[in-house]
């Protein structure tokens, strides 16, 4: 099976162009494709405020440019970002352009062209901090809010606690709110998202990097034409004009227009051959493996008591409570578990500040509640009506009735369900990055991002889900075969059935 | 003694009981006759208030039957009840299940309610099976099961709604010798039946029809 997904893997791993002819293909299509990510938002690539649908940003007027020189027509091909270099190595687009750093790790798997803007990595931190100062080594064991993949990730990583987030408003909410103690990001992205808020204020800044567009390494004609059609966009001052449209134009930029052999050299530096997939990552994986385990128990914790909660109401409570009841199930139902975590842990920030790994407790806890409710129902319903009126005409309150004969009863007939659940809740765990934590999936991408592979780290993570829900899948069935056992005996029972 | 008086009870506007005046009197065995549908069960389901009736008094000794929570517990523990579909707990053995409620209810302790279900399995003839699982038992053995857990209340009466529909002609038999048994020692009986042997055991017969009685 292995042998086969590698297979299949090689066969998928797109454009293999010969050299020198990539350019002749382009030429040929007539079209320069280029990823980027529209959630990276104002002033890279974003949605036209006054005229949705339409797109604009720098790298939009940068793209079409280019484009020009080259006698193409530019189009966008929209890309989740921290993933874009391994979509340019698979083919989807010709070129990467999207704010992407030149970093050590990536100078080894791509080809990078001339930048097009100098950036720096700058400090961010609350307006009331006196003890942060400018510099990594004050960061140590703090968490930092960045960008997952990016060079601000790569410097915290093994200093500071890097938090790691999708979208580049949420890093500076959060510091706001004290989840986390500073933020490293691009000037661009600080000026535009964290100096607005008046809690926040600008430490200093790390050091220089540069936006440079991606090519692929098998491609060296595209860079070599892209290099020249950027040298002339710079040389006209269009880059200028282009830069200063969007209010990001600076002295630092003034060495782009003598960008020369040497300061390629020098901004590519050593480039780090890219990290094999080893043991220490199995570490990490077994690390996030045991994050997943740790919140799908907790959450299962709140959502077993509060479903039969739900349940009990929903079935045997007032008219109105009965509705409440009914009107929760429905609507956690019917609503993504995705959304449900946003707005607990975003949405809710300003009057109730939860921790991360909390929130994605509480909020699958509160989701998988609904659904646990529907089972006790159904495990309710399955103890004959005769039981409870025997139970009531026995003088037992409805609640002692409940907890002595129904639930016991129930509960048999929901575990089946529950373990299917549990197994399920495993997997939707996995959601919950989008609000900081890394569990098993998001350390698996982050890894396969960093080793330039897919494979490895892909297996180790499908195993370790595996691993941890197949035994649970056994154990469901078992306990499904079991009842049904005692149930065809109850069956068989002389004169059990009524005539 | 239960006092039905001027009772009336529709089901989504059809009427069940219309007007049904009834004494039944300590001691005294009643068998309740009629075809299906003519309101039999209801009666007795009205008597320990688990249908509610929509108008007149029902009256267990000095207790007016009434929804309010307090009054049922009461009226429930007046009154044991049997159903022709035996209802019992199907997670305990039959010991348990007759044990349950003087303990979670009386909170009788463990022993004092174990030596009261185990006469009263022994009544029924069931002692010997007093660790079976109602998944194990006949429907006959279960019916017996369930009228020593009724009586394990010490009820000042039995309310028994078609206790041998659900048997086969045999095994009707053994639930009938318990019900003669119970009517020698004057257990107040409220039988509503269509079989002729348990009409056999009562004192008295009444007859419903389409809500009606019809002596």
């Amino acid at each position: 099976m292995l042998a086969l997904l590698v297979a299949f893997l090689a066969i998928g791993c797109g454009p293999r162009a010969s050299q020198g002819k990539a350019l002749d293909r382009l030429r040929a299509a007539g079209v320069l494709r280029w990823g980027a990510d529209i959630q990276g938002g104002e002033p890279y690539v974003y949605d036209d405020p006054s005229q949705p649908g339409h797109l604009i940003g720098f790298e939009v007027e940068l793209a079409a440019a280019l484009a020009r020189e080259l006698g193409l027509r530019a189009e966008l091909v929209q890309n989740d970002w921290a993933n874009l270099v391994p979509s340019l190595e698979r083919g989807t687009f010709d070129i990467v352009l999207n704010g992407l750093e030149v970093t050590a790790s990536r100078t080894g798997r791509v080809l990078y062209t001339h930048p097009y803007y100098v950036f720096a990595e700058r400090l961010m931190v609350r307006r009331e901090d006196t003890e942060l100062r400018a510099d990594l080594g004050s960061l140590r064991g703090r968490r930092v809010g960045t960008l997952a993949n990016s060079l601000a990730f790569e410097m915290l990583r093994g200093t500071a606690e890097p938090v790691v987030y999708d979208g580049v408003e949420e890093p500076y909410a959060d510091l706001l709110s004290g989840r986390t103690d500073a933020v490293l990001l691009d000037d661009i992205i600080a000026t535009r998202y964290g100096a607005t808020k008046p809690g926040l204020k600008v430490l200093g800044d790390l050091r220089d990097g540069y936006y440079a567009i991606a090519v692929r390494p098998t491609e060296p004609d595209v860079k070599e034409a892209i290099d020249l059609a950027l040298g002339h966009i710079a040389a006209s001052g269009e880059l200028k004009r282009i830069l200063e449209a969007s209010h990001i134009d600076n002295e630092r930029q003034a060495r782009l227009v003598t960008w020369s052999a040497a300061d390629q050299a020098a901004m590519l530096g050593q480039p780090l051959p890219p990290p094999t997939f080893n043991r220490g990552h199995v570490v990490l994986f077994l690390k996030g493996a045991g994050i997943t385990l740790f919140l799908s128990v907790f959450a299962m914790v709140i959502a077993l008591p509060l479903g039969m909660l739900l349940s009990i109401l929903r079935m045997y409570g007032g008219p109105v409570t009965r509705r409440l009841a009914g009107a929760y199930v429905e609507v956690y139902r019917g609503t993504p578990v995705l959304l449900q975590l946003y707005l607990l842990y975003y949405g809710l920030a300003p009057v109730l500040k939860l921790g991360a790994i909390t929130a994605a407790i509480i909020g699958l806890g509160m989701n998988y509640a609904a659904y646990e409710a529907e089972v006790y129902r159904a495990g309710m319903q399955a103890v004959p009506k005769a039981q409870l009126e025997a139970a009531l005409a026995l003088g037992m309150p409805l609640p002692l009735a409940l907890r002595r004969v129904i639930l016991p009863q129930a509960v048999r007939h929901a575990i089946p369900n529950v373990t299917n659940d549990f197994i399920a809740l495993l997997k939707d765990s996995s959601l919950v990055s989008v609000i900081t934590v890394v569990e098993l999936t998001k350390q698996m991408t982050i890894t396969a991002v960093d080793v330039r592979s897919w494979i490895g780290p892909g297996l180790t993570c499908a195993a370790l889900y595996f691993a941890m829900s197949y035994p649970l899948g056994i154990l469901a069935r078992r306990l499904e075969k079991k009842l049904e056992g005692e149930r065809d005996e109850s069956e068989a029972a002389p004169e059990a059935a009524p005539s | 003694m239960i006092v039905v008086d001027h009772v009336t009870k529709r089901f989504e506007g059809r009427l069940v009981l219309d007007d049904v005046s009834l004494t039944f009197a300590r001691g005294k065995v009643t068998a309740i006759v009629g075809a299906s549908g003519c309101g039999k069960s209801t009666l007795l389901r009205c008597i320990n208030g688990l249908e509610r009736h929509d108008s007149g008094r029902i009256l267990v000794g000095e207790l007016e039957v009434t929804q309010a929570p307090t009054t049922l517990h009461r009226v429930r523990r007046e009154v044991g009840m049997v159903f022709q579909q035996y209802g019992l707990f199907s997670h305990m053995s039959a010991l348990a299940n007759v044990m349950e409620a003087p303990r979670s209810v009386l909170q009788l302790p463990h022993a004092e309610a174990r030596a009261r279900a185990e006469a009263l399995l022994e009544k029924v003839g069931m002692s010997h099976r007093q660790a079976a699982f109602p998944r194990e038992l006949s429907g006959g053995e279960q019916q017996r099961v369930a009228i020593a857990r009724a009586l394990a209340m010490q009820p000042s009466a039995l309310l028994l709604d078609e206790p041998t529909a659900a048997l086969d002609p045999e095994r009707r038999v053994e639930v009938v010798k318990v019900l003669a048994a119970l009517a020698k020692e004057g257990t107040t009986m409220v039988i509503v039946t269509h079989e002729p042997a348990v009409v056999g055991v009562a004192d008295v017969a009444i007859t419903l029809q389409r809500g009606r009685m019809v002596r």
